[in-house]
């Protein structure tokens, strides 16, 4: 029996699509068998992210209003026999599924994969509703911004009244060079502030446009900072104690010049 | 000019990481108090609770709410006072 994890955040923009499919990719690469559905109804994005987006032929709402079997609706991963994706709808609205379609759909899915990872809408509404139904464990994803915290603090509230405990936090996008500077909240602010436990940490990379550019995880590529994070956090949540990369930022002879000076 | 100067050497400026935690710790407190609708309700009966121990008050008019000034946040309670217990009987004596 499979676990359900939904990754959700909250704000919008801060990589909780990158964040699942570089996780699930990942959880893939280690041997699971791994399936993501992607709940942004409307806006689907985990389809181009995995690269994916040609093979569609039905959605989840074709699942769950019963047009075709979920078998049917899976699309299989270039990369990994294991892993599959279930599409979000593009046309139809959010209303097409409601929370027991989810849960039922989740409970239907554990039974055959280890992990089903549910990518959320931003929001609280009824998209954030369906993506959190069936889960049993939440990764939040912030980057270390006012907004995106505030909407994180949002959301540990919002999950525990549904049930959901303990929730495990990733940060996305840090820049050590900022931090180190004091420009940018580092790790413990960010865990003093919302109470919860860590899950990874993921240093802004450029690597992670040219990844999407490609629809390539960058969990994949060897040489990437992120992907690097990504392959850890994917060790962690099948239970595997692995220690923070290193943040520390080579600042270049230019950069420590204009430190001594005083510039 | 010094001021000037200060920003351009870039130090003793507040660093900006402090001023986003302690935005984020004002408008959480805000945030999460109306998360939970319960809390000032439950605060509120609370209060009465121990208040009633010491005086008679009009538990109608009881107001409890959070306050925002600049820098910080404050629970401001009115309760209108009816009359004053002329003893007050300890209950642990």
């Amino acid at each position: 029996m499979g676990e359900v994890i939904v990754i959700t955040s909250g704000k919008g923009g801060v990589g909780k699509t990158t964040t699942t499919a570089n996780l699930g990719t990942g959880l893939a690469a280690l041997g699971n068998k791994v399936v993501l559905i992607d709940t942004d109804i409307g806006l689907r994005n985990l389809d181009v992210v995995m690269g994916l987006e040609n093979r569609i032929v039905y959605d989840l709402v074709d699942v769950t209003q019963g047009h075709c079997r979920l078998r049917q609706a899976l699309i299989k991963d270039k990369r990994f026999d294991g892993l599959f994706l279930l599409p979000a709808a593009q046309t139809k609205d959010k209303t097409a599924v409601s929370t027991d379609d989810m849960k039922k759909l989740c409970n239907e899915l554990k039974e055959e994969f280890d992990y089903v990872l549910v990518d959320c809408p931003a929001g609280i509404e009824q998209g954030f509703k369906n993506a959190i139904a069936g889960a049993e464990r939440a990764l939040i994803v912030t980057t270390p911004e006012v907004s995106a915290v505030r909407d994180a603090d949002r959301i540990v509230g919002l999950l525990e009244a549904n049930g959901l405990r303990g929730p495990k936090l990733i940060i996305n996008r840090i820049r050590p060079d900022m931090v180190k500077r004091g420009d940018m909240m580092n790790i413990e602010d960010m865990l003093d502030i919302l109470a919860i436990e860590l899950m990874g940490v993921v240093p802004e990379d450029e690597y992670i446009v040219v990844s999407t550019n490609k629809g390539e995880p960058a969990v994949l590529d060897m040489n990437s900072r992120a992907g690097q994070a990504y392959r850890n956090i994917a060790k962690r949540v099948t239970g595997e104690v692995v220690s923070l990369i290193n943040l520390e930022y080579d600042e270049g002879l230019l950069n420590k010049l204009k430190r001594l000076l005083g510039l | 000019m010094i001021d000037f100067l200060k920003s351009v050497l870039g130090r003793e400026a507040p660093s900006s990481k402090n001023m986003a935690k302690e935005r984020l710790r004002l408008v959480l407190v805000h945030d999460r108090a109306s998360v939970s609708p319960h809390l000032l309700e439950n605060l509120k009966e609370d209060l009465i609770r121990v208040i009633s121990n010491y005086m008679e008050i009009d538990q109608n008019a009881l107001e409890v709410q959070l306050n925002r000034e600049d820098d910080s946040v404050a629970l401001v309670a009115n309760i209108p006072i009816i009359k004053m217990k002329r003893t007050y009987q300890d209950a642990k004596v």
